[in-house]
């Protein structure tokens, strides 16, 4: 592949560098019109197949190269409806057909893509999916696009893009115990609003950015999309590099992905880690947060831990620590959705997912689930209901009458014990080093 | 041609034009239900040639483009709203259904009769002096709706090519 050498000259932020790299350019300045070869494109079972391929047909054209095509099913998994199973169907017979990568009940396509290795710093990535800025935990520019321009990428394997500026979101300290990332993803929702990232691109900074495991992360760069960025990026460096070789992947050469001191932004946002309290975001918008201990009594029919935001490893492991020699509330269901399936065995080998069933919890498939709303399994009419998911829009986990809260899954797990929204902070065990 | 406008709010996001329980039929059955929960009668009403209007951030949410090929099955003509979420505006252009930025509505109304300029980027009111001023689209944009979407822009580009292929 021809690389143009970086211009040094110019301070550039790691979004610039990344496009300007897949562009085939030195330097890019944000508002240019740009065109940019993809690295790897990533479809699933909705958005995918069934819409690309007749698109396709009408171009006459194939793949512009399968080995850069990774399909994921994830969506109508596990295809408990008709109509979804004839889904999954298509899919797997044109993952076969078109051979590209495929992954077929491994999870939820955000978490597994990464898992698998398919994402180095540096990569220019094309999602069909709007959480697509879960890559940009790994320092790779990923964003989500619907299915016909999709189609258009895999049939030439470029994309235009109107090159973003950066905004930068500081967060110094670090969190207090109890308090995570998906915490940090309401507030900012709850602060800058659903359109606050302007469709730009959001870097994340600071201190307790990088005291981060990169599953939390992840949440961090999934929910980029609810702040309405195209993008959400964190900078690499040794945590991303250690995961990365843990997972078959390649840093490669990680320390050149960062965005220059000086480079111009759009806008710059500081904010303090340790004194962020967990969040919830009342129905129908994750931009309606506030701290949980600023909520009123608010009783729960049903606490989700499910989604790519909020049921990786990571995030089953904090809603463990919550639940463990605990029952669920008398009338409380607690449906469990392990992101993926290397994550849900990782869980069952330490004892985590004894956990979730000793407290009485229903296990339901490593898929999208009732985040997605597509399946046979949906929230029933005035159904309230607590979820580590990252949307609550009215009518999207099922009914319009059911209300949709948003919390951490720490908080998730504090309210299904409790039998309403709850404070996490007040159910974790006390440190053996603070007593 | 002039058509009635629809207006509705903030942040429509894309769980109200397409909503998940309807995404794995086909596009009539799921356009039936656009809108439906802010509007029950949105697409039994809506005619070919009407305009959906709105506050900031329409579309917001997911990628499926079902969202925006909804309201091109029920004849929307276009959506002008104040600002529009980054992927549903993409999928818009590339399905050819038009898609305007008006910072200001003035006094436009439920109900209006308006006419949809892109080429002047106004939204004339049909009995009103004032017009709503558009930011004018992208040179890019306008051609790839002008071909008619995506597809059809691909399809020139490619008989482009094997044409040069087969060239003299």
């Amino acid at each position: 592949m021809m690389a143009q050498t970086p211009d040094r000259t110019v301070n550039q932020t790691l979004a610039q560098k990344i496009i300007a790299r897949a562009a085939g350019r030195t330097a890019v300045q944000p508002g240019e019109v740009v065109t940019a070869k993809v690295d790897l494109a990533m479809i699933h079972d909705s958005g995918g197949p069934r819409r690309v391929e007749p698109i396709l047909k009408e171009l006459g054209v194939g793949l512009f190269d399968a080995d850069k095509v990774v399909l994921i099913a994830d969506h109508f998994v596990p295809g408990d409806t008709q109509e979804g199973s004839d889904i999954l169907d298509f899919t797997r017979a044109w993952a076969q057909q078109r051979e590209v990568t495929f992954y077929d009940g491994e999870g939820i396509c955000h978490v597994v893509l990464p898992e698998r290795g398919h994402l180095r710093p540096g990569m220019f990535v094309v999602g069909g999916d709007s959480h697509s800025p879960t890559g940009g935990a790994f320092g790779t520019y990923m964003f989500g696009i619907g299915a016909t321009e999709m189609a258009g990428v895999l049939a030439t394997g470029e994309i235009w893009l109107k090159v973003p500026g950066t905004i930068l979101i500081d967060w110094q300290n670090r969190l207090s115990r109890g308090v995570t990332a998906k915490d940090i993803m309401l507030a900012l929702c709850g602060k800058l609003g659903m359109d606050g990232g302007q469709y730009q691109a959001v870097e994340y900074t600071g201190t307790a950015i990088a005291a981060l495991s990169m599953q939390d992360r992840m949440t961090l760069s999934n929910m980029a999309a609810e702040l309405g960025a195209q993008a959400g990026l964190i900078a690499p460096d040794e945590t991303t590099s250690a995961y990365l070789n843990s997972v078959g992947g390649d840093p490669g050469d990680w320390r050149d992905w960062r965005t220059d001191g000086g480079a111009e932004l759009l806008a710059h946002y500081q904010f303090d880690a340790a004194a962020l309290e967990p969040q919830a975001a009342a129905p129908h918008s994750p931009a309606n947060a506030a701290p949980v201990s600023a909520i009123p009594e608010t009783p729960i029919d049903v606490a989700y831990i499910g989604a790519c935001t909020g049921a990786k490893y990571d995030d089953l492991k904090g809603a463990a620590e919550i639940l463990r020699g605990r029952v669920l509330a008398s009338g409380v269901e607690l449906l469990v959705a392990p992101a993926s399936k290397r994550d849900q065995d990782r869980a069952a080998e330490e004892g985590i997912m004894r956990v979730f069933e000793n407290a009485g919890a229903r296990i339901l498939s490593n898929a999208c689930g009732i985040c997605a709303g597509y399946g046979a399994d949906r929230l029933g009419a005035d159904v309230t209901c607590i979820s580590s998911t990252a949307r609550n829009f009215k009518g999207r986990m099922g009914a319009a009458s059911s209300k949709v809260w948003l919390g951490s899954p720490l908080t998730v797990a504090a309210s299904a014990v409790a039998g309403q929204i709850a404070d996490p902070r007040h159910f974790l065990t006390i440190e053996m080093s603070a007593i | 041609m002039s058509g009635r406008v629809f207006l509705f709010g903030d942040d429509v996001d894309t769980d109200q034009l397409a909503p998940g329980a309807f995404m794995s039929g086909g596009i009539a059955s799921l356009a039936a239900h656009c809108l439906e929960d802010l509007r029950p009668d949105f697409a039994s009403t809506v005619k070919a040639g009407d305009l959906v209007v709105a506050g900031k951030n329409f579309g917001i949410g997911s990628s499926r483009e079902q969202a925006a090929e909804a309201l091109r099955h029920l004849g929307v003509a276009g959506v002008v709203a104040r600002s529009f979420a980054g992927i549903f505006y993409r999928n818009a252009i590339n399905l050819g259904l038009p898609v305007m930025v008006a910072e200001d509505l003035g006094d436009l109304a439920d109900g209006d009769a308006a006419e949809l300029d892109m080429e002047a980027a106004v939204l004339r009111l049909t009995g009103k002096e004032t017009v709503v001023r558009l930011e004018p689209l992208p040179e890019n944009l306008k051609r790839l709706l002008a071909d008619g979407g995506l597809v059809a822009h691909l399809k020139e580009r490619f008989a482009e090519k094997r044409l040069e292929e087969s060239g003299p």
